[in-house]
Formats: structure tokens, C-alpha cells, sequence
């Protein structure tokens, strides 16, 4: 915690500027060392400065500097922001200026774990800010960026407050049990309340779930024999989305990956090796691969060949995936259609020409359907954003479970509120509180009781 | 001569410390400003209550004296709860408050090592950081090793009737004028607090058919593991019920300007959960009445200020005396009504908990121990809890052993302590069974089980009741055992007599212990299968282990989780401007409060769990480099 730390913090390639920022304590001093232009070290805080990032004599960038001192920054420390103009490779450059002059690398995430160790953020915040970060479509930003406000954590707190006047009810009739006045809390009572809350977190976690696909995207893969039309499917799904294609170094042949973007939802497609029986050693690794993408897929594209019968290769596909959410391609519907379509009974089938420019409609619009994209209300959702966050929403699920059931077995209510104060606890450890009278004040505030 | 243990102030806290010290052998002088008010009541007339009942059992599991003087008492007795889980089940007495303090004052003067002094404690004498005698108003100077303060709400105590204002104890004693200073001076920060009390009625004026009857339960309780009931059960003395009326509730409003707390004449902070009259009829305006209990303060007609007397429960106020007249002749059965003593609030001077150690004794000066209200806690149970395990430690002390420390899953009184030290008080504390988080393993059955060994290993509990628990334990286990080998088979007249009580008919043999598990099935329904010879308390025992078990089991498991933070020690000398990156106010906190674990730091307000693991880091780090 006591270096200081450099890393670019817009993503390389996109965008005319990106921002290399720097935290710590001696941010200032190190950009300083490299800063053509005004003495940066004696500059108010919350300014912008203009000047140039100069190495050894070599003009490397010209740049617009911004200076936020501690505490009131991102880190809490001083924050020094360079904002360069040169695209990917000068951006590099001055990145490693940097680093050789005194600071040190940012891991992954650093700049927000410095936010919250330094009492920045709390952990939701935090979480939010991690998916700001990673975040690679427009819609995903924006849950973060709300996420980010405190959404969630103000959600969380409804909860909680819910949840605490149930417990002082509770509390009420076992500290003042004379107290003929006060409504007495009985298992329907509790059972009412318990079902609101589980709807409440039910819909939550649903939410959140339906998210996790905005977040990582549809993995979608495209099998098929060789020569029926796959990458072709592939080119053309990505063409109309300008994406961009890469050769995935280490694998032997030919799966190329691509991403795009269907109602602003991130499908990631892998075109794969064509699945056949052989004894090239090489080939086999990659079919091998094939096999193995289809078991991780969320969505698996069958190509077959519609002017050809179907063959053993097509029908050990068909057989690998039928368990698979899938969508089988019949390609090239342009030629007479040779496929027995008894054998693809309770398959969902596409017929298309990946040729023709329109033919991949059909598909966009089957790939929607599937994963209920229409239902996916993008923008208005708070999201628990973190594996964290989700395991304890689920054991607040549990724990209100636990006490409904409790109700129906005629558990005594002091103990139906163990698993209700658990819920309490959980939903607290999402959104970080401390140690709290908050029951207690509650109850004094809400009932009359003392003699 | 030079005590071992001096204890300043006769009350509830005072007697205990002052008991448990003598019967651990140590010299022991109780200071009191009048012998004929030690262990009075001059609140309410009862003892126990939610959470409060089971310190009382827990002050007697330890061997303290509370216990087995209310039952001396008893006029009527209840235990609370029973509709909901044992956990909460609590007993509640009303005690007498004539004859509560009279066999106290018997028992004190008859203990060994035990001397009692009338006098006031006016200055303490500290050397080298440590005390080393106390002076009396007279001047008399008495030397001492270690010295326990349970002055109550004598430190500068002031009565408040309305816009009056004068100094003095609840029967009119003269309050502790300096002691307070002397303690600022010596570095304990003082806090002001306030508490009330109630009218006191002619008992004899009050026409009870317009009020609701209440009585005890109809068979014998005990709060003392001795079982020995002083009352006859089938004679208990009733209380009543009354509530406010719309005028009692117009009296009020139309005067509030004449309380001493509206009124603006009180400076100290009153207690939340035991508000004035005035405060629940502005708090809670839609509230059409307010319950009020009716309670005999004592069947000793001779006494001249209890035996003629109730306790209006319910009714404290600090308006003027012509108001409260009018207030309790708005109550339906007070038409007539005379008040013998008015109600009246009591302001009185405190010290800030959080200067104490987990032992009672005090971070400012050593060998000083405080119990009571003097530490911001209310309540007879609460400082009584408090007393006896200050007396333990002092005495612990002197001969230079390990304080008894009570963890917060082994007793009411150490979650009491533990709240008083780590959080401190705002408002007098009072003990609630939500305040402990593991209420299901402190029971009222189950105190002894809890902390009879710990009164044994200090000496209080004598070898042969010691013997007796030992007894009991060996008892439940058989009793356990006894209910696994027993078994009952398919039978017809078996399924009959099942079915007959709404419980599901058998296909396979079932051990009475299974039995027992099923929710509809009571100790009394095994009863018609096997006989069992176990007394009440050892078979209340095991059904209750039996029957809740998976909650039980699930509460251990989080004692546990909470002890192997408590067990991570931070060391006394640590520096926290030292670690890095704790927040501001935490850092603060963290320096005042002093926590001697991470799991006591985890408590205190405002230190966050990110804070927690950075010191988790921060300790782990410094002890790798040792």
C-alpha cells in the first residue's frame, strides 16, 4: 500500500484518448520527473495542466495532466491522471516511462481495492466499480455505473429495514410479555411478512442471475462437419456487426472467436474445427477442443449441409448436443433439401442461406427468442454484481426459508427469528455494515413499552 | 489495618462484591451511607423479568446471594415466556421490599471476613497508579489493596419534582458530593444520567374492582438452584392492572411545560426503555392508553414506608405535585387515591464503561473495580450481576491470579459486561434478551450448567453443592441414555394411543428419544409409555436438548465461529497510528475503547470489517516478523 501504482485505465485501441492514471504517494513526484510544462508539484489540487511527456530528451506525447490530491480522490491518495493523445503504441510508452521512473504496475483491480482499504467505497460500491471496469457492453456499464450510486445497497437496506421490524416485533413479545397492548406476533403473522421477503429476495437473485448473461455474455459455439458452411455463418453474423476476428495463437486449427452484439447483449461465437473421424494427430487436438467448447457452451450452432444426406459425423453431433441449448442451421436451403427431418424431431431448426445477405435474420431472431432478450429489462435493474454478493443473497433465501418453514412446524418465535436475524446478518455482509443497535432503536422508536 | 477489599456503597452491586469477596476469604469492608438502606429497593418491587430473571439465576449458579434473598421475599411469582421457546423463558417475582432488604442485612452481618462501615467515602488516595486508601467524611483515612465503587445514583445524585431541584439519595439521603471529582481527577471521564420512579399509593384507597387482576402461577418457583420455596404457592399476593385515560393523557399535555424534563431543568440522559409517563404520551400520541402496573411493595403493615403501599409501575413522571394529583385521579380505580410519596426523577453522575477492562477493573487506576449504575447500567439484577463478578476479580487480584472474565455464550452478565466496555452507554443499560446473541444456550434452566464450575473454582460454591451438580449432570446423561434404549414398537395400542394425540402412527420400533423429537410429543406422552425417575429440573433439561437441537447445535457453531475471533489477541502495547489505512474514526475508537481481542474490536461502532481485516493483516504481519 505504500508504492505507487500506474496502469492505463480506458482500454487500449479504443477512443481517441486514453488516460494512464497513477496513485500513491509519490505520484506526483514521479510524473513530475517526466512532465514538460508547469512544476507539478506545486500546482493546486483539482487542476488540469497542459505540457508534454518528455524521455530523455525524446517528446514522447502530448499530453493534459489532471492533479487530485488526497483525500478527496478516487484512492484517497493522490491521484495524477495523464491524458495522452497518441493512440495505442505512444499510450505504452508512456506507461513505461513510468515505470521506470519509480512506479510499479497496478494488478488488476488495485486502484479500487486502494478506494476500499482506504475507506472509500464500500464493498458493493466496490463491486460495482470492478464491473465498471471489465465491463465490455453499453448496457452492462450502465447497471454498473447505477450499481455504482448505491442501488443496490439502497435496495439491501429495504430489505434490511423490513426485516428489522419484523425482529422487534418479535423482540417486543419476549422482552415485555405483560404487555397486553402490544399485538402479539403469532406464525401467520410472521408467515405473511416471510412471504414478501422471499418474493423480494426471489426476484433479486432471478435478476441478478438474468444479468449474469448481460455481464459475461452468450457463449455461442458453431460446430459442424467440415465444408458446410460454418465459417461462413460465422463471417456473416460477424460482417453485419463490424467485430472484430482473432486467430486464437496455441490452438493448431482453425478456431477463430469473434464477438457481437444482439440488442446490446454480448454473444461470444467460436467457430471450431470441423468435426470428422481422423488420424491427423494435429486435427484431432482441435476436434478434441470442439467437443470440450460444446460441454462450456451457453448456446451450441449446429451447421449441417442441406443438399447432403445426413452422415455419421452429422449424427454424432447432433447426439453430442441434443442436450445442449441449440439451434440447428439447415445451410444452403437453396438446394434441394436431402435431410431426413424425422431425425431432427424436437430440435429447433433453422433453414438458411448464409450467402444470401438477409439469410441470418432467421437466426438473430431465433438466438433473441431463446434467451428471452425482449424480457431482459436492460436499464432498470439493480444487480447483486459480484459471486460474493449472489452466494449471500442465496443464504438470505435460505435463512427466510428456514424460518418460514419454522412457522409452519410451530417452531416457538424466538427461534423462527434465529434463521430471520441470519437473513438480517447476510443481507448486512452484502452492503458491509457494522455492529449495530439497529433492532433495539427500532424498538424503542416503535413501541411503547417500560415501566 | 489495611483491607484486602473495600467496597463503597450497600446496594445490590455492593452486597454482592461485598459477599463474594468475604466468602473468598479475603478481608473485606462494605462502606455504607446508612446500614438500614442496604439492599433496598427504592424502585420497583420486583426481581427478574425477561433476560433479567436468568442473571438472577446466574448470580446464583455462581454462588452470589440475589438469588436465594428473592425467594426469601417472594409475595407472588410467574415464569414469563412459556407460550414461546425455552430460551426465553424467564422468572419474574414480586418481592417484599421490607423483608428483601432485612435478610440481606442478616446474611451480610452474619459472613466471615465481612465488616460493615457506616460512613461516606469522600476522597481515594492513589499512589503510583494504584489505590491505596480511601477517606471519609470524617477524615478517617483506610488503607486497602483494592476497592470496588457501587455508589448507585448517590454521585451528586439530584432529586427533580418538577421545577424543583435538590440534591439527595432516593429516601433523602445526603448524595456523594466530591467522590465524583476525585474520580474526574484521577482521569475518568464522568457522565450524567437520569432515571425515574412512580407515585407510591395509599394501598387502601384504590378501588380495585376497576382494575384487571394478576396473579402468580399456580405451582412453586425458585430463582436459587436451592429449590427451596420460602412461599406457599396457593397464597400468593396479587397485583392489578389500570391504564391511563384520554383525561390522564389532556392532564399531561396540558402541562408538559411543568416537567422537569420538558421543562428543560434535567440535564442527564433517562433511559429508553423505561420512559416517563409524559415522554410514551408525546412519543406515541396515537396510543389511546398506556398500561400501568399495580403493585404491593410489601405485607409488612408495620414498615412505615412500605406497609401501606403500591407501586404504580408504569407512572413515573417529574411533574409538579399538584399536577401528579390530578394524573392519578384520571386512573379508573384512583377516583380517591392517595399518594403517599410522589414520583420524582433522580439525576446522578456516571462513569464512562469503556474505561474498564473485561474483569470490572479500571483502565485509569489500578485496582479500582466499579459495578452498577455507577458504570451506566439500571436495574437491581443488572448491578447485582455486575457486583459479584467486580467482588471475584478484586479478590482474584489481591492474591494476584487471572481475573473471571464471562464470554458472551456463557452469560447474560458477560454480554452485559462486554456491551458496557466495548460500546459503553448512552442511556442507562438495561439488560433485553436481543442484546445476547446466543440467547439459546443462556437459559434459565440451564445457568448452572453454565457457571456453577466457575463459582466453584473461586471458592463460592461449596464442595458439597458442587457435589450435587455433579450429581444432576451424571442424572441427565442417564436420563439421555435411558431414553435411546427404550423403545416402542408398532403395536395397536400404541398406533391408538398416538393418533389419540395427533401424532403419526408408527411402521418401525422408535426410541423414546426419537419420540421426543417429534413437535406434538411432550415428556408427558413418554410418560405413558416408560416411567421416569428424574426430577423436574433434569428431565426439563434433556427434552429441552432433545427438542431443539438442531437450533442449539446451530448456535454453538456460531459461539464458535465468535470465540476463535475472541481467541485472536491483540496485544496491549499495540500502536494504531501504526497500522495502515484504517479509517479515521476507527482508528480513534480502536484507541479508546482498547479491545484486547479482534472479535471485541468487531463489536465496537464504527469499526468496519474492512478495518477488521486490515488489522488481521497488520497482526499477522508483525508476528511473522517477530
Amino acid at each position: 500500500m505504500d508504492d505507487t501504482i500506474v496502469a492505463i485505465s480506458t482500454s487500449l485501441g479504443v477512443g481517441a484518448i486514453s488516460i494512464v492514471r497513477v496513485t500513491g504517494k509519490e505520484a506526483l513526484k514521479i510524473v513530475n520527473k517526466v512532465f514538460k510544462g508547469e512544476n507539478l508539484e506545486r500546482v493546486k489540487s483539482h487542476t488540469i495542466h497542459y505540457g508534454h511527456i518528455v524521455y530523455k530528451d525524446e517528446e514522447i506525447d502530448e499530453v493534459l495532466v489532471s492533479i487530485m490530491l488526497a483525500p478527496r480522490t478516487y484512492t484517497k491518495e493522490d491521484v495524477v491522471e495523464v491524458n495522452c493523445h497518441g493512440g495505442i503504441n505512444t499510450t505504452n510508452k508512456v506507461l513505461e516511462v513510468l515505470l521506470l521512473n519509480g512506479a510499479r504496475l497496478a494488478e488488476r483491480g488495485e486502484f479500487t481495492k486502494r478506494a476500499f482499504l482506504n475507506g472509500r467505497i464500500d464493498l458493493t460500491e466496490s463491486e460495482a466499480v470492478m464491473d465498471l471496469i471489465e465491463s465490455k457492453s453499453d448496457i452492462e456499464r450502465r447497471l454498473a455505473l447505477k450499481n455504482e450510486k448505491g442501488n443496490l445497497k439502497n435496495l439491501i437496506t429495504e430489505y434490511r429495514n423490513k426485516i428489522t421490524d419484523l425482529i422487534s416485533h418479535i423482540e417486543v413479545n419476549i422482552d415485555y410479555p405483560e404487555y397486553y397492548d402490544i399485538e402479539v406476533m403469532n406464525d401467520e403473522k410472521i408467515k405473511k411478512t416471510l412471504e414478501y421477503l422471499l418474493k423480494d429476495i426471489n426476484k433479486l437473485i432471478n435478476e441478478s442471475e438474468n444479468k449474469q448473461i448481460i455481464k459475461t455474455g452468450i457463449k455461442t459455439i458453431i460446430v459442424g462437419r467440415p465444408n458446410v458452411g460454418k465459417s461462413s455463418i460465422l463471417n456473416s453474423l460477424l460482417d453485419e456487426n463490424k467485430a472484430i476476428v482473432t486467430d486464437i495463437p496455441g490452438t493448431t486449427r482453425d478456431i477463430v472467436e469473434g464477438e457481437i452484439y444482439i440488442d446490446g447483449i454480448n454473444l461470444n461465437i467460436i467457430d471450431t474445427a470441423g468435426i470428422r473421424e481422423t488420424e491427423d494427430k494435429v486435427e484431432k487436438i482441435g476436434v478434441l477442443k470442439s467437443l470440450d467448447l460444446i460441454d462450456k457452451a451457453d448456446l451450441v450452432l449446429v451447421v449441417l449441409n442441406s443438399g447432403e444426406k445426413l452422415t455419421k459425423e452429422d449424427l454424432e453431433i447432433l447426439d453430442k448436443t441434443k442436450n445442449k441449448t441449440s439451434i440447428v442451421i439447415l445451410n444452403k436451403n437453396d438446394l434441394d433439401s436431402k435431410i431426413d427431418k424425422k431425425l431432427l424431431e424436437n430440435r429447433i431448426i433453422i433453414e438458411t442461406n448464409t450467402l444470401d445477405s438477409n439469410g441470418i435474420m432467421p437466426l438473430k431472431d431465433k438466438i433473441k427468442e431463446l434467451f428471452n432478450l425482449d424480457m431482459i429489462d436492460t436499464l432498470d435493474y439493480t444487480y447483486l454484481t459480484s459471486a460474493r454478493s449472489m452466494s449471500l443473497a442465496k443464504k438470505t433465501k435460505a435463512s427466510l426459508e428456514n424460518a418460514y418453514q419454522g412457522t409452519i412446524n410451530n417452531v416457538p418465535i424466538d427461534m423462527i427469528e434465529i434463521d430471520i436475524k441470519d437473513a438480517f446478518d447476510y443481507l448486512g455482509e452484502i452492503i458491509g455494515t457494522t455492529y449495530s443497535d439497529e433492532i433495539l432503536d427500532n424498538l424503542f422508536k416503535n413501541f411503547c413499552v417500560g415501566k | 489495618m489495611k483491607y484486602d477489599v473495600i467496597v463503597i456503597g450497600g446496594g445490590h452491586a455492593g452486597c454482592e462484591a461485598s459477599l463474594a469477596a468475604a466468602r473468598m476469604g479475603k478481608n473485606t469492608l462494605l462502606i455504607t451511607g446508612n446500614i438500614n438502606n442496604i439492599a433496598d429497593m427504592p424502585c420497583n418491587p420486583a426481581i427478574g423479568g425477561p433476560a433479567k430473571g436468568i442473571i438472577v439465576r446466574e448470580i446464583d449458579a455462581l454462588g452470589g446471594e440475589m438469588g436465594r434473598n428473592a425467594d426469601k421475599a417472594t409475595l407472588q411469582i410467574k415464569l414469563l415466556n412459556t407460550k414461546k421457546g425455552p430460551a426465553v423463558w424467564a422468572l419474574r417475582s414480586q418481592a417484599d421490599k421490607v423483608i428483601y432488604p432485612k435478610e440481606m442485612l442478616k446474611t451480610i452481618m452474619s459472613t466471615e471476613n465481612l465488616t460493615v462501615k457506616e460512613s461516606l467515602v469522600e476522597h481515594l488516595n492513589v499512589e503510583n497508579n494504584k489505590i491505596k486508601s480511601v477517606i471519609l467524611e470524617t477524615g478517617e483515612e483506610i488503607e486497602t489493596k483494592t476497592l470496588v465503587i457501587t455508589t448507585g445514583t448517590y454521585l451528586k445524585g439530584m432529586i427533580l419534582v418538577g421545577s424543583e431541584k435538590h440534591s439527595g439519595g432516593p429516601h433523602g439521603e445526603r448524595p456523594s458530593k466530591y467522590l465524583s471529582d476525585d474520580l474526574k481527577k484521577l482521569g475518568f471521564n464522568i457522565l450524567r444520567l437520569k432515571t425515574g420512579t412512580p407515585q407510591r399509593i395509599d394501598k387502601n384507597t384504590i378501588d380495585y374492582s376497576k382494575t384487571e387482576l394478576e396473579l402468580g402461577d399456580d405451582k412453586e418457583l425458585t430463582f436459587s438452584f436451592d429449590n427451596k420455596a420460602y412461599y406457599d404457592y396457593k397464597n400468593q399476593i396479587a397485583c392489578h392492572l389500570t391504564y391511563t385515560t384520554p383525561l390522564t393523557h389532556k392532564i399531561i399535555n396540558e402541562n408538559l411545560e411543568k416537567s422537569s424534563m420538558y421543562g428543560g431543568y434535567v440535564e442527564g440522559v433517562g433511559p429508553r426503555y423505561c420512559p416517563s409517563i409524559e415522554d410514551k404520551v408525546v412519543r406515541f400520541k396515537d396510543k389511546e392508553r398506556h398500561q400501568l402496573f399495580i403493585e404491593p411493595e410489601s405485607i409488612d403493615e408495620s414498615s412505615k414506608d412500605y406497609g401501606n403501599t403500591i407501586y404504580l409501575q408504569g407512572f413515573s413522571t417529574s411533574m409538579p405535585h399538584d399536577i401528579q394529583e390530578k394524573m392519578v385521579h384520571s386512573l379508573p380505580g384512583f377516583e380517591h387515591a392517595k399518594i403517599l410519596k410522589y414520583a420524582y426523577a433522580i439525576e446522578y453522575d456516571a462513569i464512562d464503561s469503556r474505561q474498564l477492562k473485561q474483569s470490572l477493573e479500571s483502565k485509569v487506576v489500578e485496582n479500582i473495580f466499579t459495578a452498577g449504575q455507577i458504570n451506566g447500567t439500571s436495574g437491581y439484577e443488572e448491578a447485582a450481576g455486575q457486583g459479584i463478578i467486580a467482588g471475584i476479580n478484586a479478590a482474584l487480584k489481591v492474591d494476584g491470579k487471572d481475573p473471571l472474565i464471562l464470554k458472551r455464550n456463557e452469560a447474560y452478565i458477560g454480554v452485559l459486561i462486554d456491551d458496557l466496555v466495548t460500546k459503553g452507554v448512552k442511556d442507562p443499560y438495561r439488560m433485553l434478551t436481543s442484546r445476547a446473541e446466543y440467547r439459546l444456550l443462556l437459559r434459565n434452566d440451564n445457568a448452572d450448567i453454565r457457571l456453577r464450575k466457575y463459582g466453584h473454582d473461586v471458592g463460592l460454591v461449596s464442595d458439597s453443592k458442587y457435589k450435587e451438580f455433579e450429581n444432576k449432570l451424571q442424572h441427565i446423561e442417564e436420563l439421555k441414555k435411558y431414553l435411546k434404549e427404550n423403545k416402542v414398537t408398532p403395536k395397536e395400542e400404541v398406533n391408538n394411543y398416538l393418533e389419540s394425540i395427533g401424532s403419526s402412527t408408527l411402521k418401525d420400533g422408535i426410541s423414546m428419544y426419537n419420540l421426543l423429537k417429534r413437535p406434538e410429543i411432550t415428556i408427558e406422552n413418554i410418560k405413558h409409555f416408560i416411567e421416569i425417575p428424574y426430577t423436574d429440573d433434569e428431565i426439563e433439561e434433556v427434552v429441552i436438548n432433545i427438542k431443539y437441537a438442531g437450533y442449539i447445535d446451530k448456535a454453538l457453531e456460531e459461539a464458535k465461529k465468535m470465540l476463535n475471533l475472541e481467541n485472536k489477541k491483540i496485544p496491549e502495547d499495540i500502536d494504531y497510528n501504526k497500522v495502515p489505512n484504517i479509517a479515521s474514526e476507527a482508528r480513534e475508537k480502536l484507541n479508546k475503547i482498547r479491545p484486547t481481542s479482534l472479535g471485541q474490536a468487531s463489536r465496537i461502532s464504527g469499526v468496519n470489517p474492512a478495518d477488521i481485516s486490515i488489522l488481521m493483516v497488520y497482526l499477522k504481519r508483525n508476528e511473522s516478523n517477530e
